[in-house]
């Protein structure tokens, strides 16, 4: 678009030597290509991002099983059962605890790799490949996988365990443990892509700074905590910004892992709009949950982005 | 710029063309041969199973050459997920399988499927005819019939003969719930796990909290309920259905990290001999040697067979089943070669073929002789003899009261919750729904 503007405004703006039909015609090009650029992505826009939103915003109001148009309001009711909901609680606590986990232990282990793989030594392509891989993953494949580690007859999990001589491990079954296990495995899963955030960071981090810290006697703790770190902010921020919205949006590792079992103990907001919206033919509560899970997520983006990332 | 549009357009203008031919050669083709296409949906996922309908299928399609009969298949929790869109789609099948029930009297309601009453009673009732009186009132909601009868089913208790012997107890002596606690109990003491159990996937679970109910309570109460009457779901004896099921629950009968297996693990732990109980379906015995570990399973004769045992002081009978009855159900704008189809998939030829594939207990009049399997015959003779056949409660209350069922179970065995909470939980699930 802006290749295309930039010509046609200096053309209008000569002089008008030419004849006036080529400055129309020009006009005539500018519209043109409005006409045939624009409402394509409008009309996607508006069908598929802002039409959802205010239908679901709607259907929250209703009573309605999906079947033909919602006709039973019932005003807040859907939001009062929410609310009410102890399994909706839980999965608020566990989108809470999912980012608190997230940011107090993905994003320093992430770091902590990133400084030692940020630098050209042997066989570091290799390390960051690794560290990377399960990011790579398909989220649903993830979650089978580790179904298959956590389980306490044939996974790799009992028989570490057997070796040891512990008794079998039943980790998703255990509704005191099985949030734990998700969570291992939520970090396993998004920590090399925080890692690859930080290595880029640190690749752009001036060298010079840190031999002046070095002459000035740094040791290796106040290089990382006065230099490095700093210099990083930008990229801390955003790192932790990804980590908070994909943390409230989980759901596709989560449904093979544990389906939100047992007893609602691993429910994130969006496998409870699953479980309770859709498996339960309750469109107007999912859609209060979607509603809630937007508001959540639109208010903590942009007051992060408003505190944290101003001068980003 | 210009010239890519008008390369484009150029592009344009020669793909319209060429979708322009190929669109009168399709027009072509169609006209040619004129087939009606039948969109068939299952969730079949035994390939077994399928090949038989796919040689149904083939005959069907050799007798009637105009007809082109497409299976499409969609996984058991995508398919309820799905069906509501796609029953108000342009891709909506012909036909699909379904539990009967609430769900069934719900999509009906929504006027997406056929009203099949007329079909059946024409030619003077030749195809209602075909099938067992209580199927086709099974599927029937205020004389109206909205799918075509294919199944019945029925949930019992399976037990490995062979464990049972090394823990020193008798199917025989299962006489009420007393005496089942009390085997379990032998059965554990013994160094065996009792029962395998699909805790996971909630629902297998509930098949305890169903027919605990309908032990305690009976018809009268379990329909009270169901239609909000009296006490509804509070009703002391469905309370008491509850209270029974911790009972089990306190005795750990399950095999380890049941909370966490789906029902085709639990099938798999019985399989491998791994627990000595498990409260299935009537096809069980082939369910079980699909999911074991070696691919085998259990010996037939190694498996045995005995009824949801009665309950001292209850007002159900102890010959009252709880089971399946599936039907197809007909979507509003499917074909008249679609009912056919139908008719000649559940026809009592292949229904009789189908049954003795141990595939199902069939609803066609007169295929009951297909029957050939000693475990599946047991079911069949418990099914003939039964007082009140209730569906399964998570299909007949609906998925809204269903799904709340299928939770309060679980939680009350593994002690989460006591049975009144839970009863109150349903209360609350289905005023709701009203």
């Amino acid at each position: 678009m802006a290749n295309i503007s930039v010509p046609s405004i200096t053309t209008a703006a000569r002089p008008a030597r030419k004849a006036a039909n080529s400055r129309s015609s020009v006009a005539h090009d500018r519209l043109t290509v409005l006409l045939i650029f624009l409402p394509p992505a409008l009309l996607l826009f508006t069908l598929f991002v802002i039409m959802p939103m205010g239908e679901a915003a709607w259907y929250s109001l209703y009573k309605w099983n999906g079947y033909g148009t919602p006709t039973e309001f019932i005003a807040l009711r859907n939001f009062q059962v929410l609310f009410r909901n102890a399994a909706f609680t839980q999965a608020l606590v566990n989108n809470g605890l999912i980012i608190v986990i997230s940011i107090c232990i993905q994003v320093p282990l992430a770091i902590w790799l990133a400084t030692m793989l940020a630098h050209r030594i042997p066989g570091v392509v290799g390390y960051r490949l690794i560290f990377f891989l399960p990011y790579v993953l398909a989220d649903v494949a993830a979650g089978l996988i580790w179904r298959f580690v956590y389980d306490g007859d044939y996974g790799l999990f009992a028989a570490v365990s057997n070796f040891f001589g512990f008794a079998n491990p039943y980790v998703l079954a255990d509704k005191d443990v099985a949030i734990y296990a998700v969570l291992g495995v939520i970090v396993w899963k998004y920590f090399g892509f925080h890692m690859m955030l930080f290595i880029a960071g640190l690749q752009s981090v001036d060298k010079s700074v840190l031999e002046a810290a070095e002459i000035d006697g740094a040791t290796g703790w106040q290089k990382f905590r006065y230099v490095t770190l700093p210099l990083l902010g930008s990229t801390l921020r955003l790192s932790i910004f990804f980590a908070v919205v994909g943390s409230l949006q989980l759901f596709d590792m989560i449904m093979p892992l544990t389906g939100g079992g047992p007893s609602n103990s691993t429910q994130t907001m969006v496998t409870f709009l699953y479980t309770y919206g859709v498996m339960r033919m309750q469109v107007g509560l999912g859609s209060a949950v979607g509603v809630v899970l937007f508001v959540i997520c639109v208010t903590l983006a942009f007051g992060y982005k408003r505190i944290f990332m101003r001068h980003d | 710029m210009n010239f890519m549009l008008k390369s484009a357009g150029l592009g344009g203008r020669r793909i319209a063309s060429m979708a322009a031919a190929a669109g009168m050669l399709l027009a072509g083709a169609g006209a040619a041969s004129a087939t009606t296409v039948v969109k068939w949906l299952h969730l079949e996922l035994d390939p077994k199973y399928v090949a038989a309908w796919e040689d149904i299928v083939k005959k069907y399609e050799a007798q009637h050459p105009d007809v082109d009969i497409q299976m499409q298949f969609l996984e058991n929790e995508a398919f309820k997920a799905k069906l509501p869109t796609l029953l108000q789609s342009d891709d909506v099948p012909d036909f699909f399988f379904s539990w009967g029930g609430g769900v069934l009297k719900q999509q009906s309601e929504t006027g997406a499927l056929q009203d099949v009453t007329a079909a059946l009673d024409a030619d003077g009732g030749k195809l209602r005819s075909a099938y067992s009186p209580a199927s086709v009132s099974g599927l029937t909601f205020d004389g109206k019939t909205w799918a075509i009868p294919y199944k019945v089913g029925l949930v019992s208790f399976f037990y490995n003969k062979e464990l049972f012997a090394k823990a020193g107890v008798k199917a025989e002596d299962i006489k009420n719930w007393a005496d089942f606690l009390d085997t379990v109990k032998k059965i554990k003491a013994a160094g065996i796990v009792p029962i395998a159990g699909g805790g996971g996937e909630k629902w297998p679970i509930h098949f305890y909290w169903s027919y605990l109910v309908m032990r305690e309570g009976g018809q009268k109460v379990f329909e009270a309920a169901k239609t909000g009457q009296g006490e509804g779901f509070l009703d002391p004896a469905i309370i008491k259905a509850g209270d029974d099921l911790a009972e089990l629950g306190k005795l750990e009968p399950f095999q380890p990290g049941y909370l966490g297996s789906t029902w085709p693990q639990a099938l798999g732990v019985f399989g491998d001999g791994k627990a000595a109980i498990i409260l299935g379906f009537e096809n069980t015995e082939a369910n079980q040697r699909k999911n074991a570990g070696d691919g085998k399973g259990l010996a037939p004769d190694n498996i045995g067979r005995f009824a949801f045992p009665a309950v001292d002081g209850g007002a159900g009978k102890p010959t009252d089943t709880l089971g399946g009855l599936n039907g197809w159900a007909v979507t509003k704008k499917a074909s008249k070669e679609a009912i056919d189809f139908l008719a000649f998939l559940t026809s009592a030829d292949n229904e009789r073929a189908m049954a003795k594939a141990g595939m199902l207990l069939p609803v066609a009049v007169g295929a009951g002789d297909g029957v050939t399997n000693p475990l599946l015959a047991e079911s069949a003779k418990q099914l003939a003899g039964s007082t009140w056949h209730q569906n399964y409660f998570d299909q007949d209350l609906g998925a809204a009261v269903g799904r709340v069922v299928n939770d309060v179970s679980v939680e009350i065995v593994s002690g989460q919750m006591n049975s009144k909470d839970g009863a109150q939980m349903i209360q609350d699930a289905f005023e709701l729904e009203q």
